[in-house]
């Protein structure tokens, strides 16, 4: 059977040229870093070396980038260290944050709330964009940190990150982005986005699994969350995962040296395939801002067909996708971003998300585009009628 | 946690699969002695049951029985096999089927899938009452 894979922002297949770079520190160069014969030097080289290309790609300096375990336990080492060092230093105790945040931020800020931390939940419009207007008025004189994402993984709509961001550098405060979804397409550098702190996780982009990046701006300050030993400076104690880090490194030089090609490459074919669908389905609709998107997301609401039941349906057909409705999240409510766009529960009921990778090809494209109408027809048909 | 990030909380039975893919007396029937509309407004799903009733030996027994379902695969599967259970079987005995007859009765269904079998249960009830009712 026919596969084709379009979920590339649940994850990647790792390049094959990351995975090559990656294989001798399994076995040959197996040292820990922190050791100080030969061994431990090799390591520790690959490591820094590691560091420098990250910083490369961020326009920052290698003592700015820290390695940790994924996007999310990057977003928590930022928000809990930030919100912790505020507190030591008797600053303030709000956070800022947006109604459309992956749970990696959204969860910590919550749990950090029950602490007894203040939280802002500034709301989209029904485009899923946060009005930097609304950041401005919630920004007083006890908020801590401003946490707001990139790109959205689920619809796909780009922040005014720029915008944001010279809010919160106006009125000194630190400011985070979780930039997980962005990396394969749009700049990394901090300077031009001006954060302060940056998560990313080398999965979304052809890296491994199980290892991230927190990019924290020099004089920011922040205390660790985990406590063990020196490494990472003390933020993220732990003996670095050395081939996961030499394979994020190698993942991210090869995302901003093909970024231009892939962002032209991929954008035409998503356009494709929402022109297919929006044409070929008849009550579809695309979810998020129309052109200010990510070049790999297409998400769409569809009429009278449930989003895992069409999973399934494209999973038989050899199609991966994914869905924010009740009935694929485990506790029986709708994708928290879709509802805070203003989506009503039986809206996205039929929420259906194809994410496209630097491997997708046209044929696989009109593929779906030729499979989903059937689908859809197919579930309209066991519905019953006039509900 | 929503559904971008948790895909299935865990994996569906051969048997939900195989109700999925190849559903059992899906369609309308029309004109039908008993119909049961039973929906979820949290979750979005809605089933619909037909029933012909008969007789035999001074017994009302479900004669032919279909399901429409706007749903999951675990609502879909659980109005499937709900109508293969109940078909044949008189009233009385077809209302003694729960959710958990039909959860187990499909070799388990996810914890939070369960509430797709309570649907099935409630749409049967409702379609026995309607008959019951119109008589």
């Amino acid at each position: 059977m026919r596969k084709v894979y379009l979920d590339y922002a649940a994850t990647t297949p790792i390049d094959s040229r990351v995975l090559k770079r990656m294989l001798p520190y399994f076995k040959e160069k197996f040292g820990n870093p922190s050791s100080v014969h030969s061994w431990g030097r090799e390591a520790r080289e690959a490591v820094e070396s590691a560091r420098s290309q990250v910083a490369r790609v961020l326009g920052c300096q290698t003592s700015e980038i820290f390695f940790t375990g994924a996007t999310t336990t990057s977003d928590n080492l930022a928000i809990q260290g930030v919100a912790r060092a505020a507190k030591k230093r008797g600053k303030g105790n709000q956070i800022i944050t947006s109604a459309i945040e992956h749970h990696g931020v959204l969860d910590v800020c919550r749990a950090l709330e029950k602490e007894g931390f203040k939280l802002l939940v500034i709301p989209v419009d029904k485009n899923g964009i946060v009005n930097h207007q609304d950041v401005e008025k919630a920004i007083n004189q006890k908020t801590i940190l401003i946490t707001m994402m990139y790109a959205n993984n689920e619809v796909g709509t780009i922040q005014p990150i720029k915008e944001i961001s010279r809010l919160a550098r106006k009125k000194s405060v630190p400011f985070h982005t979780d930039a997980a979804a962005v990396v394969d397409y749009l700049s990394l550098n901090v300077e031009k986005l001006g954060v302060d702190l940056m998560s990313f996780g080398a999965h979304k982009f052809g890296g491994p699994k199980g290892v991230g990046v927190l990019y924290v701006r020099k004089g920011t300050e922040i205390e660790p969350i985990t406590f063990g030993g020196h490494h990472e400076k003390g933020l993220w104690p732990g003996t670095e995962a050395v081939p996961l880090i030499v394979g994020l490194a190698e993942a991210i030089r090869i995302a901003a040296k093909e970024k231009k090609q892939a962002m032209k490459q991929v954008t035409k074919l998503r356009d494709r395939l929402i022109k297919g669908i929006l044409t070929k389905v008849p009550g579809s609709q695309l979810t998020g801002h129309p052109t200010q998107r990510l070049p790999d997301l297409a998400s769409f609401v569809i009429e009278g067909a449930e989003g895992e039941a069409m999973l399934l349906q494209l999973s038989d057909q050899g199609i991966a996708a994914s869905s924010g409705s009740a009935c694929t999240s485990g506790i029986l409510e709708p994708s928290h971003v879709l509802t805070a766009m203003g989506i009503p529960a039986k809206v996205a009921h039929g929420s259906l998300r194809f994410s496209l990778g630097k491997e997708t090809t046209q044929a696989e494209i009109d593929y779906v585009i030729e499979i989903l109408p059937i689908i859809v027809k197919k579930l309209r048909k066991m519905a019953p009628k006039g509900v | 946690m929503a559904g971008f990030d948790n895909l299935y909380p865990s994996l569906y039975s051969e048997k939900v699969m195989k109700h999925i893919r190849h559903p059992q007396n899906l369609g309308e029937i029309k004109n039908p002695d008993g119909m049961g509309t039973e929906g979820n407004p949290v979750c979005g799903d809605v089933m619909r049951l037909f029933i012909k009733v008969g007789k035999k030996k001074n017994k009302e027994y479900i004669k032919d029985i279909k399901f429409q379902t706007l749903g999951c695969g675990a609502a879909i599967a659980s109005s499937s096999m709900l109508t293969t259970m109940v078909k044949g079987k008189t009233l009385a005995e077809a209302q003694k089927v729960t959710r958990q007859s039909i959860a187990q009765a499909l070799g388990g269904l996810p914890p939070s899938k369960i509430h797709c079998s309570v649907l099935a249960a409630a749409a049967l009830k409702k379609a026995i009452k309607d008959y019951q009712q119109k008589k």
